[in-house]
């Protein structure tokens, strides 16, 4: 059974940062379209923050996610900083006493940060939101894992999915937040939440695909 | 553009300072750099009243604080809702023992961040009520109010909310006056020039010369309709129309009137708009108690215009008459 050690995986969320640093201008260019522009300046922001209080640190997994969801919701604000913040506090929560995880834990993760998402914003799968990337990805972790798909593999298929559901958001229509006054001129742009948190997936799946023992 | 800036990230670290200094007969920075209160705040037995957003909408918020008016403001980055710990915080220094009513505007980081600043506040003990502003015309229709924006009705709400609180008013009688003045105000916003975030460094909408943007929004949300530009007569009519249309008042109601510009439109301008204004909305057959015209709540340099009325009753009258101290002049 292939697991990770929680307690040597805190640089995940570190490449999570460099991610989102990296993808600052794209990620307000897209924003940019749609809404006002700030996404990924206030992104790299907090992830930023995060980055230079845990490197070189050697934090477990759970350590540093805690440390990202308590520094999104009390520094960055907006709508991400309380979506991520829950996402992220709930992940932590969830591998907070675990040393080894395992693809059980790690679905259980992922589905304690969607329903801390779901019960503090109002958003559906189809919203051109993040839940445009998060939904698809966790369905695919589960499904790939019922079908006896090795830890590795259901994560693989996991960025996969994440990749084609934030794809999925250019031929949406916003019907929630500030894009959604624009009505159908939303159409063909790329939601910014929906292409954060598809970085994020896959620095959270490589990164543990690159610790599996 | 030209700008003041030190560091376009921290401008409103910057602008906080500066204001917290001019006015340190009135507010204090709290403990919480991002959260602004009256100076002599918790007044013990009276009801808190607070608000925060995005910055970008000076005199609104922090212009706001201070006697008979808002006792602590959560303080967001430009455009962007504050957080769920900055409201908090805020809740916490106004809340004198009676409960704190929090007034904000319908936007999605604000209604997340308010909704976790609620379950914290409660794990302080303390009882919290929220009136969210709708009172935006144009960013839907009136049959989906619950989804409108909130923009400069916003500051009749604080004004209403604040004065209640100010004569010893329970938290659910404050509550009920600020709903009260939200409900009965309509509000529109028009557009001739869009503005720019520092740290964006461009605008993220344009508006073409000679043409005008009608129903826009505090941030650049689009409006309903883009025209050619007309006179200020005519620009102000349907202003009202589109307000007092979608108003419903009958004739002979006492009304309260804000003029407020976006951010870079000249004073005389909305004199110009107001002088209009007040033709129609006698026209209608209805009486102008008060009228407000200057900038109130901006939008960074947005040149623009917004339009707010709100209908009156006597409980309204007189809590909008109650004086107020705080640096917006009102």
């Amino acid at each position: 059974m292939q697991k990770m050690n929680n307690a040597a995986a805190g640089e995940i969320v570190v490449s999570m940062a460099r991610a989102i640093i990296d993808n600052r201008a794209y990620l307000s260019e897209i924003d940019g379209k749609i809404g006002d522009g700030d996404h990924g300046i206030n992104m790299a922001k907090g992830f930023g923050l995060v980055a230079d209080r845990i490197r070189g640190k050697e934090l477990s997994l759970a350590k540093a996610l805690e440390t990202l969801g308590t520094v999104l919701m009390t520094e960055i604000g907006g709508s991400m900083g309380p979506l991520y913040g829950v996402m992220f506090t709930e992940f932590a929560q969830q591998i907070d006493q675990v040393d080894l995880i395992d693809n059980k834990t790690f679905s259980r993760m992922l589905h304690a940060g969607l329903t801390g998402i779901q019960e503090i914003g109002s958003a559906k799968v189809g919203d051109k939101t993040l839940l445009d990337t998060l939904v698809p990805a966790v369905e695919a972790f589960d499904k790939a894992t019922s079908e006896g798909k090795s830890f590795d593999e259901a994560l693989e298929l996991l960025v996969a999915a994440a990749e084609s559901g934030r794809d999925s958001t250019v031929n949406l229509i916003a019907r929630i937040g500030r894009a959604s006054r624009l009505g159908e001129r939303s159409l063909g742009v790329l939601d910014a939440g929906a292409t954060s948190c598809a970085l994020i997936l896959k620095e959270l799946s490589e990164g543990t695909r690159d610790r599996l023992q | 553009m030209q700008r003041f800036v030190n560091n376009r990230d921290e401008v409103v670290e910057d602008t906080i300072k500066g204001f917290v200094k001019a006015h340190r007969d009135i507010v204090r920075l709290a403990e919480n750099q991002r959260v602004v209160t009256a100076i002599d705040r918790p007044a013990q037995g009276k009801v808190g009243v607070v608000t925060g957003g995005g910055s970008g909408h000076e005199p609104a918020f922090i212009g706001y604080i201070g006697r008979n008016m808002l006792d602590a403001v959560a303080v967001g980055e430009l455009f962007s809702s504050p957080t769920a710990k900055s409201f908090q915080d805020a809740i916490r220094e106004a809340n004198g023992g009676k409960g704190v009513v929090v007034l904000y505007g319908n936007y999605a980081g604000d209604n997340m961040n308010v909704k976790m600043a609620m379950k914290l506040a409660a794990k302080d003990g303390i009882e919290v009520a929220t009136v969210v502003a709708t009172d935006d015309v144009c960013s839907a229709p009136a049959e989906e109010q619950a989804k409108r924006r909130g923009v400069a009705g916003e500051i009749f709400m604080w004004k209403v909310g604040g004065a209640k609180a100010s004569m010893g008013a329970s938290l659910s009688e404050v509550r009920d006056a600020a709903q009260k003045a939200i409900d009965n105000c309509r509000s529109v916003g028009v557009g001739l020039g869009p503005c720019t975030l520092p740290a964006v460094g461009h605008p993220n909408f344009q508006i073409e010369p000679g043409t005008i943007e009608v129903g826009i929004g505090h941030h650049g949300e689009p409006g309903v309709r883009v025209e050619a530009l007309k006179s200020a007569s005519e620009v102000a009519k349907d202003m009202c129309q589109i307000v007092l249309d979608d108003h419903d008042l009958g004739s002979g109601t006492e009304v309260a009137v804000l003029v407020s510009g976006l951010g870079a439109t000249p004073l005389n301008e909305l004199y110009i708009l107001f002088d209009t204004v007040e033709e129609e909305i006698s026209g209608r057959g209805l009486r102008i108690h008060k009228a407000y015209v200057g900038n109130y709540f901006t939008s960074l340099e947005m040149v623009g215009a917004t339009l707010t009325v709100m209908a009156l009753d006597e409980e309204l009258k007189s809590l909008l008459e109650v004086e107020v101290r705080c640096a917006a002049t009102l």
